[in-house]
């Protein structure tokens, strides 16, 4: 972002990559699809860099409201400085917190999950996908908390893998009644309590029933658990986790 | 003379009921006032919308249609067969009987409606009581719904069946007694079902049986009455004001906290300016500390455990219940409601707290903040967000958290992630 601003230019959207975009492995791989993409359709965007922070939701949720907000306001510091209009981040809890949490604190963005933004780019023909490799696939798709419950948005996802040519397989439990996968409310940070079961192998367990080649969700932590999940039951060599944008991008040949 | 006599009695029935009513009104009122009060309430079209939509319209309940339907059944039973309480209060205090029947055929057609609706009635009590206690469903039988919880739910059932059974018995009874003195009366449409059984009663019996049965069904329904206000079924009121006052935005959100805004600016900008707000206490420990909504949501919890059946964490045997959460507010509060009322009304610190002596540290930890509990709750109650007001406590006031957690914070605070990684290789993906 500094660059543009050295440049002159303003960027059409700011990438919000977040921490596990940032720092996982794993996550990594989706934030370069998700780019990847943004370069595909000639969308013009930038990235904070070491400017950017946790937008705090691990924090706010843990009842750290003094640290949460804390984070929040030198985050809006830095990109009110920047005049940024438009966001668009590879993450539920970030999306959740910038386009939810922000603005009452002085941060008003217009905020999208890297699903609503591909599909703004679809519809708006800036970018074409065809099936590619995952024609014909048995994909289920498990909703993160943060995009689904939590802020209504279902379709943008489920209408991305239909693009690809896949077939889409519903969980018994899906879109508001999908499952947790574990990992939210700092979950993710923590051993979880007592009790005969991990909330992960609770999910993959949905996910396996349904007899997928394929499991897409749209979040890196609820990746991280499904992926666990899916060894647990020693079947990571016949099913796959991968984000929604990794689908779009290997379908590509990005 | 035996009329005045009755009529005397039903006016006295109707003052003591009334007393308690109106004096359990009064104790749950000042328990919600406990609270905090709730903040501005705008958009009054929208909130007004959900509570049509939401507690009239039982929305939420047809998730799961074939409890909704029953449900459904016993709401229009309990609304509209109360119609019937206006002609018995004219009857009992006007020592009358039948005041409206003059109405004629209108009136026979709504009798048969409510025998109509009586008898559905019964049928679902039957279904939700094999329902509750044969089928096992695993949200009813769980830690929280033992003893009281488990007595209240089932005595619901079994009054609302007398209640019907002897609106039933009376009509046919009335039936009998009519055919026999004036020869000719339409038989309504369940109750003539049940004229064979008494037929072999003389006429005076009969008069008897439809006298017994007319105060079995008053003295139940205000006793009802009375009994609700004490049980989990005050949501057939609350349910409506839970709604209205139930949060608008979209549910990721969660509140932040004025009082911290204002610290976090003043440190930041020691020149800003700020609102002032009163401080208090950082999260909640006690029902004190939560609003006045969350308050009235305790009282307006049926029990359901919708929201415990659908939570990932009670799912996979953690001790967390939402429904328990709920429910431990109301106990409290009632515990602080009594002592208070043994105190002339003043509240005296009894060294418990909703926090460690109902809700356990290991309860709030376990909270995945999914929302499940929220979206699944008929009434819009939210657990949750009780359960991030107990962790703010903790934080806040006691700086307790697990041993994780408080590392996660250090690093978000040292290093802006919630890992020990460093803000300068945040870019590194770029070159990868």
């Amino acid at each position: 972002m500094a660059e543009c601003l050295a440049e002159g230019k303003q960027p059409e959207i700011l990438f919000w990559v977040g921490c596990a975009g940032s720092f996982d492995d794993r996550a990594k791989k989706i934030t370069k699809a998700i780019a990847k993409i943004l370069n595909k359709a000639n969308v013009s965007f930038a990235i904070l860099g070491s400017e950017e922070s946790c937008t705090g939701d691990p924090a706010k949720r843990a009842g750290n409201e003094f640290l949460f907000q804390m984070m929040a306001m030198q985050n809006i510091a830095v990109l009110n400085g920047y005049e940024v209009k438009k966001i668009v981040t590879g993450c539920p809890h970030c999306f959740n917190t910038l386009k939810n949490e922000y603005p009452q604190l002085g941060g008003n963005y217009e905020v999208v999950h890297h699903t609503q933004l591909i599909q703004s780019l679809l519809n708006d023909g800036r970018l074409k996908i065809e099936g590619g490799e995952f024609k014909g696939k048995k994909i289920t798709f498990h909703d993160p908390c943060y995009l689904g419950r939590g802020n209504g948005e279902y379709e943008a996802p489920r209408m991305l893998i239909e693009k690809l040519e896949a077939e889409l397989v519903e969980m018994k439990r899906c879109k508001k009644n999908g499952l947790c996968c574990g990992a939210g409310g700092a979950q993710m940070f923590k051993e979880a309590e007592k009790g005969n079961k991990e909330v992960n192998i609770e999910r993959t367990e949905d996910a396996l029933e349904t007899q997928p080649q394929l499991i897409a969700t749209g979040c890196p932590f609820c990746n991280t658990m499904m992926t666990d999940g899916v060894k647990h039951f020693e079947k990571e060599h016949v099913v796959a986790v991968k984000d929604i944008a990794e689908l779009i991008a290997e379908a590509e040949d990005l | 003379m035996a009329s005045m006599v009755s009529q005397i009695a039903f006016l006295a029935l109707l003052v003591v009921a009334g007393f308690f009513i109106y004096r359990r009104y009064q104790f749950v009122k000042s328990n919600i006032l406990l609270g905090r009060p709730n903040g501005p309430t705008d958009r009054k079209q929208e909130r007004l919308r959900n509570m049509i939509l939401i507690a009239f319209g039982q929305k939420k309940m047809f998730d799961r249609p074939f409890a909704a339907l029953l449900h459904l059944v016993l709401y229009a039973g309990f609304i509209i067969i109360n119609i019937e309480l206006i002609e018995i209060i004219v009857d009992g205090v006007a020592g009358t009987h039948r005041a409206f029947a003059g109405m004629g055929a209108f009136y026979i057609f709504l009798i048969n409606a409510f025998e109509i609706l009586a008898a559905l009635v019964i049928v679902a009590c039957v279904i939700f009581f094999t329902r509750r206690n044969v089928a096992k469903l695993r949200r009813f039988h769980l830690a929280e719904m033992k003893s009281w919880p488990k007595t209240d739910a089932n005595l619901i059932l079994i009054t609302e069946v007398i209640l019907m059974t002897a609106f039933l018995v009376m009509n046919a009874a009335d039936s009998i007694v009519a055919q026999r003195t004036s020869g000719h009366t339409p038989d309504f449409i369940v109750s003539q079902w049940l004229q064979p059984v008494c037929q072999s009663l003389s006429t005076s019996n009969l008069e008897m049986l439809s006298h017994f049965t007319w105060w079995l069904h008053i003295v139940g329904i205000l006793a009802f009455i009375v009994y609700l206000s004490y049980s989990k079924h005050l949501h057939i009121l609350l349910a409506f004001p839970t709604t209205y006052f139930s949060k608008l935005e979209d549910p990721g959100r969660i509140n932040n906290m004025t009082a911290v805004t204002n610290e976090v600016r003043l440190m930041m900008d020691p020149s800003a300016q700020v609102e002032p707000v009163e401080i208090g206490r950082f999260g909640a420990k006690d029902v004190s500390d939560l609003t006045q909504h969350q308050l009235l949501s305790a009282y307006s919890c049926t029990e359901c455990g919708r929201c415990t059946s659908e939570c990932p964490a009670n799912q996979t045997g953690k001790l967390l219940s939402p429904r328990k959460v709920m429910m431990d507010i109301r106990d409290r509060m009632e515990e602080i409601g009594d002592a208070k009322a043994k105190n002339n009304g003043v509240w005296e610190e009894d060294g418990k707290s909703l926090l460690g002596n109902y809700i356990s540290e290991e309860e709030v930890w376990a909270c995945t903040t999914c929302n499940a509990c929220t979206n699944a709750c008929p009434i819009n109650i939210n657990p949750m967000e009780v359960l991030v007001d107990l962790r703010r406590y903790l934080i806040m006031e006691e700086s307790k958290s697990p041993e994780s957690i408080t590392s996660m914070f250090n690093n978000m605070e040292n290093n802006g992630a919630p890992w020990a990684m460093s803000a300068n290789d945040r870019g590194n993906w770029t070159n990868e």
